[in-house]
């Protein structure tokens, strides 16, 4: 079956910094890829390239059987394929709850008011968040803001939803409440690409897990492969940092 | 959550003390505050009706019977600058939020857009209003074109809506650029086109953000639309003109402050209301 999302040869670089370099990575359907790595090894950048947030220089993105990088294609319509939550939520400060999550719904998808609402009013209460739905992004914890996030991207319904170390701007409380709700995103069958520092959530929920170091995708299997089996010199000792760190 | 009542608390002493003295320390700076005003309204008071030429001032700028006559016509002098107000203000909005969206466009193929929206807001700020005012009123006529009205108030609320719409665009620039660019990439994240970023996430965040600044132009330009009188237009200011002139006394000139005044004071402290509304929201969580 052909991979919802495909990266073939994807190079980019910023001035004379080459931040993604020779990156293949196929994401199937229904699955979920983690990529780990240091901070600055590009897992952010190989991100917003995906969804074409940053224009890559050289190489092809597919999104199921379109050619997303190529010169006649809309970006708009690509991107309205895709999900993708930041590090730091971004929601819609002047926006309700409701308001933020069925913005993209009625605008870009066109859907009635009515339908954007009762989606909305659904995804709100099937994750115990719909006591907000008329709250200002500023009155809620950390936690209930990504989670928010979260919803206002699936509220779209993506082909691939892409998750940017959504938990490292929280506590560990609220990562363990965030983490739930991908855990049961992917129960449903979405297709997920993760970049994140938690391990044990890598391990768990992980069908590929990739490494990333300085800007090359140098090992690519499965958690067991990647965490217990490390082939490289620079994931040994990536992995041997995280342990000391206390997070494995 | 623990509230304040109905709870077994009870203040210990020390917050009691703490309190007191808080409220005693209020208490004070206000007597100090009340008691300087009078002090210094009362020397003012002195200095200005003890001066040689008091009692001559006195007539004819504070002569309580022409006051009361030249109430009703500088008042339909200033139904004037209102009308002329409301009008500039809308255009000046529309003609700002173009100039504002010109500047902050980013796209390469609107450079020469983004070079004369930088141009004309260069030269309508340097510009004093009025000189526009006079070169309009004055200039425009002696063009005599077909189709552009020669009545002196459209001619001055013109020279109003050209500088002030180059201080508003300014004014709107800067909330443009206050929204962090991650909301542009939230937006563009979920589908939305440039236009509709800008129509439904940008510019909600930037207008209510220099919704204080936007209302001190409006403060302004209020004042300012007695600057038409110079073209001959009746407004307040030429109103009580002609009131002088005729009476040889100059109150009508102090109504017609007054009256200003009073017209400014209800949209300055909407402008503050709103201004510690933001200032509030600030306090209790980022964001708007």
């Amino acid at each position: 079956m052909k991979p919802v999302l495909q990266l073939k040869s994807v190079r980019k670089s910023f001035g004379n910094d080459v931040v993604l370099q020779d990156i293949n990575l196929d994401v199937r359907n229904h699955s979920v890829t983690v990529l780990i790595g240091a901070s600055g090894s590009g897992k952010s950048t190989l991100l917003r390239c995906a969804n074409l947030l940053e224009a890559i220089d050289d190489g092809e993105i597919w999104l199921a059987d379109t050619e997303i990088t190529a010169i006649q294609v809309d970006q708009d319509s690509a991107r309205k394929r895709m999900g993708i939550v930041f590090q730091n939520f971004n929601l819609f400060p002047h926006l309700s709850v409701i308001d933020n999550i069925t913005l993209a719904p009625k605008i870009v998808h066109h859907n009635s008011p009515e339908s954007a609402q009762n989606q909305a009013m659904t995804l709100l209460s099937r994750f115990g968040l719909e006591a907000k739905a008329n709250e200002f992004p500023d009155r809620l914890s950390g936690g209930q803001q990504q989670r928010v996030a979260i919803l206002r991207a699936i509220a779209t319904q993506p082909e691939v939803l892409l998750l940017d170390e959504v938990t490292s701007a929280l506590d560990p409380v609220l990562v363990a409440e965030v983490l739930q709700l991908v855990a049961e995103l992917r129960a449903e069958g979405l297709t997920m690409v993760v970049a994140t520092h938690e391990m044990g959530f890598a391990r768990k929920v992980a069908d590929q897990v990739g490494f990333l170091h300085h800007g090359r995708l140098l090992e690519l299997g499965t958690a067991e492969q990647i965490l217990d089996d490390p082939k490289t010199p620079e994931l040994k000792a990536f992995l041997m940092a995280v342990r000391e760190a206390g997070r494995l | 959550m623990t509230t304040e009542s109905g709870s077994s608390y009870a203040p210990s002493p020390k917050r009691i003390a703490r309190e007191k003295e808080r409220r005693r320390a209020t208490r004070r700076s206000a007597y100090i505050a009340a008691l300087s005003t009078v002090i210094f309204s009362l020397i003012l008071i002195i200095a200005i009706t003890s001066a040689p030429g008091w009692p001559r001032v006195q007539a004819s700028f504070f002569d309580p019977t022409i006051a009361r006559e030249s109430i009703p016509f500088v008042l339909q002098g200033l139904w004037l600058n209102l009308r002329v107000m409301a009008v500039a203000a809308i255009a000046i909005m529309i003609i700002g939020t173009l100039l504002a969206l010109a500047r902050t466009s980013k796209s390469p193929i609107l450079f020469p857009i983004r070079a004369l929206a930088a141009a004309y807001t260069d030269v309508f700020r340097g510009l004093p209003l009025l000189l526009v005012i006079l070169l309009l009123g004055l200039g425009v006529p002696g063009l005599r074109l077909e189709g552009i009205p020669n009545s002196v108030v459209f001619l001055g609320g013109l020279a109003l809506v050209f500088t002030y719409s180059a201080y508003v665009a300014e004014v709107l620039r800067a909330g443009i650029e206050s929204v962090h660019p991650t909301q542009r990439m939230a937006a563009r994240a979920l589908g939305l086109t440039q236009f509709q970023t800008l129509r439904h996430v940008v510019m909600p965040q930037a207008i209510r953000r220099v919704t204080p600044p936007l209302l001190n132009d409006l403060v302004s330009l209020q004042k300012d639309s007695g600057l038409i009188s110079v073209l001959g237009a009746i407004d307040a200011i030429k109103a009580a003109q002609i009131l002088t002139a005729r009476d040889f006394n100059f109150t009508p000139y102090l109504v017609a402050g007054v009256l200003f005044v009073l017209l400014t004071i209800p949209l300055t402290r909407i402008t503050d209301y709103l201004a510690r509304r933001i200032e509030k929201r600030r306090e209790i969580g980022g964001g708007l």
